[in-house]
């Protein structure tokens, strides 16, 4: 089976049109931390990148026949992908340990998501890595208001970059950070001085990473401790078009069977508007912690971290909605979470076909 | 592909943890393949129940998703599960219905 720490992660740059993403990896690309980086760019800009494994690719998506925009597939960074992956192999090209995908300005990120973990090449080659959104902070709250994909884009981030902050005042950026962070509490927000980013915002080892994920689930669980008391004593779903994120704890231990069920039920009815979901489970059974991380319809393989980050052992779930009510997700966990308990009913054919 | 039937091996599911060895090292007492499977079938059971649905085990890699009138899809695991259901039912099955929930809540003795 696949070790995922062992995979190639594959970040994304992403951001509004005009919210610095080019600007953002030139500097970062100036890091020895990214020298072993493939580069893939949707657009050449006005902004020149100097990179030594940069490739472009035309941002084409393939809609599957479900008519799902998240489940759609990137050919381009399908065969881009491909591409590296052999010239590498072959010694064409330098050797990478890691490619960063900087999108369009319009881009919904989570087909490159999808792309990843459904072809059945890249799957076993490449992992998602970290998504970083950069936010405008001068323009940020207009297009926050006007430009749904904008929203998306911030909503699916690991990392808000915010971009611009020198040319406006702080009565400006406080405002956008609280607008934020309702809409995705668990991402920690940086704000991007010239020259002074550190490269480990974008490559540093994520959840799924072999030695930090613990590191990287207390991070976001610390950003998500400071943002969830204002999000829990407000309600801000009317207030940004029908989006804000939560945090489900559990005291008792879930049963991984019931809540695969469960959440593989929800994602197909309601995936569309379940726009992140990142867990920390405290499985029956595993004296270790179990990661879930889950964009729309589409869920990471869960990895496991060597030890529980802080004292606290219950099972934390963030959720980044749209349009469903916390409560009723809340009590249908629970309910599902019950279900292990069951009595056995006699009319199930588990064994009608010789299974036993 | 198993040696026995020649059946290709279903396509790889983040829900089962044996397909995710790495991500339940921990776990003090790991199910095998099969009792997972086990376990999975009769809970998915309890929710298909609602619906007139049943899912059957078809080791080693299948389940078979039936309705009364004899109805059936073949599916590899929970991903493909749901829109099967969704198919012989001509409507979506949604966890977060109340008659569902309720009818949860009363199998599991809430009774309300």
């Amino acid at each position: 089976m696949t070790d995922y720490a062992t995979l190639i992660p594959v970040s994304v740059v992403t951001g509004f049109l005009g919210s610095g993403k080019t600007t953002l990896l030139k500097d970062l690309l100036a890091s020895p931390r990214l020298r072993e980086t493939a580069v893939l760019i949707n657009e050449f800009g006005e902004i020149g990148l100097d990179h030594h494994l940069l490739q472009h690719v035309a941002e084409s998506t393939l809609l599957l026949d479900n008519g799902c925009l998240c489940c759609a597939i990137r050919s381009d960074l399908t065969e881009a992908l491909r591409d590296l992956l052999s010239r590498r192999e072959r010694g064409e090209i330098p050797y990478f340990q890691r490619v960063v995908v900087e999108t369009s300005g319009l881009a919904d990120p989570v087909p490159i998501a999808y792309t990843i973990l459904a072809d059945p090449i890249l799957q076993n080659h490449f992992r998602l890595g970290r998504i970083v959104t950069t936010v405008d902070a001068v323009n940020g709250m207009a297009t926050l208001a006007g430009h749904p994909e904008s929203i998306k884009q911030v909503a699916v981030a690991d990392r808000l970059i915010l971009t611009k902050t020198e040319l406006c005042e702080s009565e400006t950026v406080e405002p956008l950070i609280a607008k934020l962070r309702r809409l995705n509490g668990s991402a920690p927000i940086v704000r991007a001085e010239a020259g002074g980013l550190d490269p480990e915002m974008l490559v540093g080892e994520d959840m799924l990473g072999a030695k930090t994920g613990s590191g990287e689930a207390a991070k976001w669980l610390a950003a998500d401790d400071a943002n969830i008391l204002d999000l829990d004593t407000h309600d801000h779903r009317h207030a940004e078009g029908g989006i804000y994120s939560f945090c489900l704890t559990f005291d008792g231990p879930l049963d991984w069977a019931a809540f695969g069920i469960w959440m593989s039920m929800l994602l197909h009815r309601h995936g569309e508007n379940v726009l992140r979901l990142k867990g920390l489970l405290n499985v029956a059974g595993a004296a270790a912690p179990v990661l879930i991380n889950g964009v729309q319809h589409i869920v990471h393989p869960p990895a496991h971290l060597d030890a529980w980050p802080d004292g606290d052992r219950r099972s934390r779930i963030i959720f980044i909605l749209r349009d469903l009510k916390r409560e009723e997700i809340e009590a249908s966990l629970a309910i599902f979470n019950r279900l292990a308990h069951a009595p056995p009913a006699a009319s199930h054919r588990e064994g009608a076909l010789g299974m036993v | 592909m198993c040696s026995l039937c020649g059946m290709l091996g279903g396509r790889r599911h983040w829900t089962e943890s044996a397909s995710n060895p790495s991500a339940f090292a921990h776990q003090s007492d790991r199910p095998t393949i099969r009792r997972e499977r086990q376990q999975r079938t009769r809970l998915v059971n309890l929710v298909l129940a609602h619906y007139g649905l049943t899912l059957a085990d078809w080791p080693p890699a299948k389940y078979i998703l039936g309705n009364a009138k004899g109805g059936t899809h073949l599916v590899d695991n929970l991903g493909e599960l749901w829109p099967a259901a969704d198919r012989l039912l001509n409507q979506a099955c949604d966890p977060l219905d109340r008659s569902l929930l309720r009818a949860l809540s009363a199998s599991q003795g809430d009774g309300n």
